[in-house]
């Protein structure tokens, strides 16, 4: 469903993205890992169209967007979980949730999909006047994706979910991850926390310095002597 | 609709008052400072306070339009040339504003303030050497439309706007750059486009209360509109709160009653002045306001968000 052909970014003299390709496929949770400054934020940021690419294309369902705005892809169906959660902080978490449907003119299936997202995360619910500022790091972490769900994507990024959550929270968040998975958005997903990552992961790539170095299976890769070493622990 | 009967009674107060001889040609002059100084704030709060983009340009704008509306009005000294002059005045400082939202687009925090401070200080320099313009002696005679009636249509008409606008889903799109731009984006918010807005919207603003100005007090130079002239402004909506439009108008009527009262200690008034903007922000360091607004004033719930409306009511229904 997503193609990233032979991409390239700079920032200014920086290479930050070296002939990256890949691909995710309809369903399926896809894990990129690597170590910090790897560029996993860099292709989250130019696959959902906030940074441009100096070279390669995006394609997405077999159109080529690499030219679409950020704007556009949201309502193609991308929706992006930025790294450090980013929710509005001076806003209700309703009011978050409401411009996570920003895009969409159909109030109904909106506010279905509030009904949805209250579902699966019911102590937004309970929070839903409180302003997001004031909410624990795991909440706003749960904000920040509901948030993302209120587009109604057909692939979702997240990027760095498990970030500073406590290893209780970290299970619950990517539990879930499979669970949004499991109704049908295909996932997108950039850890640290490899381990887990995988352990989730129908399939993962491996970057370093600005390049995949390394693709196969969860599974496959969690057995990978070099993963072991570099990301977990031995 | 109370709203509304609440603002025919202020006018009509005020014009008996004003035709009764009971309000005198100084507090007149007062009235239509607080009414310029209402506009000026709250639409450098839309630029600042809500989409949070630092502007130090609003004399800039508040200059092109007071020249042009006077400009205007010297050729044609008749009310449709007074509106006209109005009109030219607004379009030329939004123009402007369109101009410096652009390039600013890419610049954040002090820089944006800077570059909009150099935008503005241009300006001021371009007056002080156009011939149109009489460089520093300035524009002395402009013919006087501005009375209480035009005053009362402009504040109410640009205040009733801009409530609406902040409180529909371009406003929203506007706070959500200011709370978060990278997140707004994400969420598909066109940020640059609703930062240009801001500026176009806030500059235009400006211009008309320019207009009011050079209308009202038939004298313009280009140093009225210096580096001293954005920073009151700012003061004011700092002061009222940023993203409180009724902190606005509170802080621009507090603040302009505040230093009529304070002429009578001359030789202290500055520093009077400045003590008691000091012991406001130790007290209230969010401002008046904070980024609420006054519920039951006639300025607030106006727009009315319909989805949360639905949400309650579907809520209720359970
Ligand atoms: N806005 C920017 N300007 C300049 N350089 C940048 C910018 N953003 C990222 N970089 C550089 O690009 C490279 C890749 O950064 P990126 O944020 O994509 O890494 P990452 O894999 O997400 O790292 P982390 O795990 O620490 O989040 C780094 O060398 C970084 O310094
Ligand atoms: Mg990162």
């Amino acid at each position: 469903m997503l193609e990233i052909r032979n991409m390239d970014v700079h920032y200014g003299m920086i290479h930050a993205l070296k002939d990256v390709s890949f691909e995710v496929h309809r369903g399926e949770i896809v894990v990129l890992i690597g170590a910090n400054g790897a560029g996993k934020t860099t292709t989250l940021r130019t696959i959902s169209g906030l940074q441009r690419p100096t070279n390669g294309q995006v394609i997405l369902n077999g159109v080529d967007i690499t030219n679409v705005s950020a704007q556009e892809r949201v309502k193609m169906g991308i929706s992006h979980v930025p790294e450090g959660r980013r929710v509005f902080p001076g806003m209700t978490v309703l009011e978050n949730l409401e411009l996570g449907a920003y895009l969409r003119r159909d109030r109904d299936g909106i506010l279905e999909d509030l009904e949805m997202v209250y579902e699966r995360f019911p102590i937004l619910r309970d929070r839903r006047k409180q302003t997001a500022g004031t909410l624990s790091g795991g909440e706003q972490q749960m904000l920040a994706i509901g948030r993302a769900l209120m587009s109604r994507p057909e692939i979702l990024f997240l990027d760095e979910p498990s970030m500073g959550l406590a290893p209780i929270l970290v299970q619950e968040i990517f539990d879930i991850i499979q669970s949004i998975n499991k109704s049908g958005t295909t996932i997108l997903l950039v850890e640290q926390n490899a381990n887990m990552a995988l352990q989730v992961a129908d399939r993962a790539y491996v970057m370093e310095t600005g390049s995949i170095v390394l693709s196969g299976t969860g599974s496959e890769l969690m057995s990978s002597d070099e993963i072991k070493k570099a990301y977990l622990g031995g | 609709m109370r709203k509304f009967i609440a603002l025919g009674l202020v006018y009509a107060i005020v014009q008996i008052l004003i035709m009764t001889n009971l309000i005198s040609g100084y507090f007149q002059a007062t009235l239509v400072t607080i009414g310029i100084n209402i506009i000026l704030a709250v639409s450098l709060n839309l630029i600042t306070g809500f989409t949070g983009q630092f502007s130090l340009g609003h004399a800039g704008f508040m200059s092109v339009g007071a020249y042009v509306c006077a400009i205007v009005t010297m050729r044609m000294p008749t009310i449709p040339g007074f509106i006209l002059g109005v009109v030219l005045g607004a379009v030329a400082a939004a123009i402007l504003g369109f101009l410096v939202g652009l390039p600013t687009l890419r610049l954040r925090g002090d820089y944006l303030a800077i570059a909009t401070l150099g935008m503005s200080e241009i300006i001021r320099i371009i007056f002080l050497n156009l011939e149109i313009t009489n460089g520093a002696a300035g524009l002395i005679g402009i013919p006087q439309f501005i009375n209480w009636t035009w005053l009362f249509i402009f504040t109410v008409g640009i205040v009733l706007l801009l409530s609406n606008f902040v409180k529909s889903a371009h406003g929203r799109a506007c706070i959500s750059i200011r709370e978060d731009e990278i997140a707004a984006e994400s969420m598909g918010v066109d940020t640059i486009r609703y930062k240009v807005i801001a500026f176009i919207i806030g500059a235009a603003c400006a211009g008309i209360a320019g207009a009011i100005y050079a209308s009202y007090f038939y004298y313009l130079e280009p140093n009225l509109f210096g580096f001293l002239k954005s920073v009151d402004v700012l003061v004011i909506v700092v002061l009222g709160g940023l993203g409180s439009l009724s902190g606005s108008m509170l802080a621009a009527i507090l603040l302009a009653l505040i230093s009529t009262y304070l002429q009578s200690f001359p030789e202290i008034r500055m520093v009077l002045y400045s003590l008691i903007l000091i012991v406001i922000m130790i007290f209230r360091p969010q401002g008046l306001m904070g980024s609420r607004e006054i519920s039951l004033s006639v300025f607030s719930k106006l727009g009315n968000n319909k989805l949360w409306d639905r949400f309650k009511s579907q809520k209720g229904g359970h």
